[in-house]
């Protein structure tokens, strides 16, 4: 069911200031959301003023001096700084992206920092995706074959077959894609949302898998695939520039031909 | 935290460090994102411009309706349609009615496998919201010389 308001506990309350050391020389504001469990307060949008002469570029960079030398408890998902893990995929400056691969020179005021959008929220910057993990698993992401390999060797593939799969192996699972779809936040319980179903295409499209059916099959409701409107959120923030969009269009148009 | 709405309520729990339970915040979504790009815009405005086409459709109901039952009654609605905010809301109903058509042949288009890219689907776009002014005009202008 859409709601569009937040629920009682979950709206945001005026916080703390850090303000910048004294003799900073360029200063930049971060507005970051706080929440944390054991305080039984609502969360807060906490300021924190950074020296970006003392900074790395990227809004990752900035989250780790604050964490580092500024207030310890800031709470966030990291790990590879080069966007290839999708650990720090958050909603900055509006849009959903990842911390390592945002430069600070992009955001042009006060950076604005959230969890992705429409989770529950385990603790400041960190969303529970238990939910998501279980749609992803739903879709069978491995490959499914009932002939066995050949016994001197692989599987092979053309490589007019092999390029089917780019543009959609690159997905790191980061769902940016998914929490930025208004589809995904007001039927996320049913509808799959981009990131799982680009993962879902990824197996249809794999000339090695042979459960094609089926899995258009499992595909084919009203609600798992088909709340998808077109609205291009998705695309619009991929991080890695891929097109969940297109991969559900495609899934959308197989669905269409077989039955004409 | 009894009242379970939908399948993800269970995630909306969880625990404090001493074990006692706790309802999770849900994180800001409308309140924060960018919904003003071209994307998610045009795609509210496409369904809000169906919903006042249908309006309009229901004007032209009331229109015909009116013409049916008699001079008295269909003089009522000529005059409220020719009044300034009659012709107001027939401006929004020809504008809504052009742009519903024109991102209704975008999505034509995508439905067909074209134009995912995300160039081509703010070229698209902007040919949509160009489209709707330039042909809402022409449609008034020919109304106008017509009249």
């Amino acid at each position: 069911m859409a709601t569009f308001t937040l629920p009682k506990n979950s709206t945001i309350t005026k916080g703390k200031h850090f303000p910048a050391p004294a003799g900073a020389t360029k200063v930049r504001s971060f507005k970051i959301y706080r929440w944390d469990p054991d305080s039984g307060e609502n969360p807060r949008t906490d300021t924190y003023d950074i020296d970006l002469d003392a900074c790395g570029p990227m809004v990752l960079d900035a989250l780790i001096k604050i964490k580092n030398e500024v207030d310890s408890t800031l709470t966030f998902r990291r790990s590879c700084r080069e966007g290839i893990c999708g650990s720090c995929s958050m909603n900055i400056d509006g849009l959903n992206t990842l911390a390592c691969l945002k430069p600070i020179e992009d955001v042009k005021a006060e950076v604005r920092i959230h969890p992705l959008p429409h989770m529950p929220v385990v603790k400041d910057l960190v969303p529970d995706l238990s939910q998501i993990y279980a749609q992803l698993r739903s879709v069978e992401p491995w490959l499914k074959a009932d002939t066995p390999p050949p016994p001197d060797g692989e599987r092979l593939q053309s490589k007019e077959e092999r390029a089917k799969l780019d543009g959609l192996w690159e997905c790191i699972l980061c769902f940016c894609c998914s929490t930025a779809c208004p589809s995904y936040w007001w039927n996320g319980d049913r509808y799959l949302g981009p990131a799982v179903l680009l993962q879902a295409y990824r197996w249809i499209a794999d000339s090695r898998d042979e459960h094609t059916g089926d899995r258009l099959d499992a595909l084919e409701d009203p609600f798992k695939l088909y709340r998808c409107h077109t609205i291009m959120n998705c695309t619009r923030t991929c991080p890695k520039g891929l097109n969940p969009a297109q991969a559900i269009g495609d899934i959308k148009k197989m669905l269409a031909e077989r039955v004409v | 935290m009894s009242s379970t709405q939908d399948a993800n309520d269970a995630t909306m729990l969880g625990r404090r460090t001493d074990g006692t339970q706790v309802r999770r915040p849900l994180s800001p979504h409308l309140q924060v994102y960018d919904m003003m790009q071209m994307t998610s815009a045009l795609s509210i405005t496409h369904r809000a411009t169906g919903i006042a086409w249908s309006f309009g459709a229901a004007l032209m109901v009331w229109w015909l309706v009116a013409a049916a039952s008699g001079p008295a009654a269909f003089g009522w609605v000529q005059w409220f349609l020719g009044s300034f905010i009659g012709i107001l809301v027939l401006m929004g109903v020809t504008a809504a009615a052009w742009f519903h058509t024109l991102a209704g042949v975008r999505h034509l288009f995508w439905d067909a496998g074209y134009g995912y890219d995300i160039q081509t689907t703010y070229k698209s776009g902007r040919a949509v919201l160009i489209g709707t002014a330039v042909l809402t005009a022409l449609t008034w202008l020919a109304l106008l010389i017509s009249w």
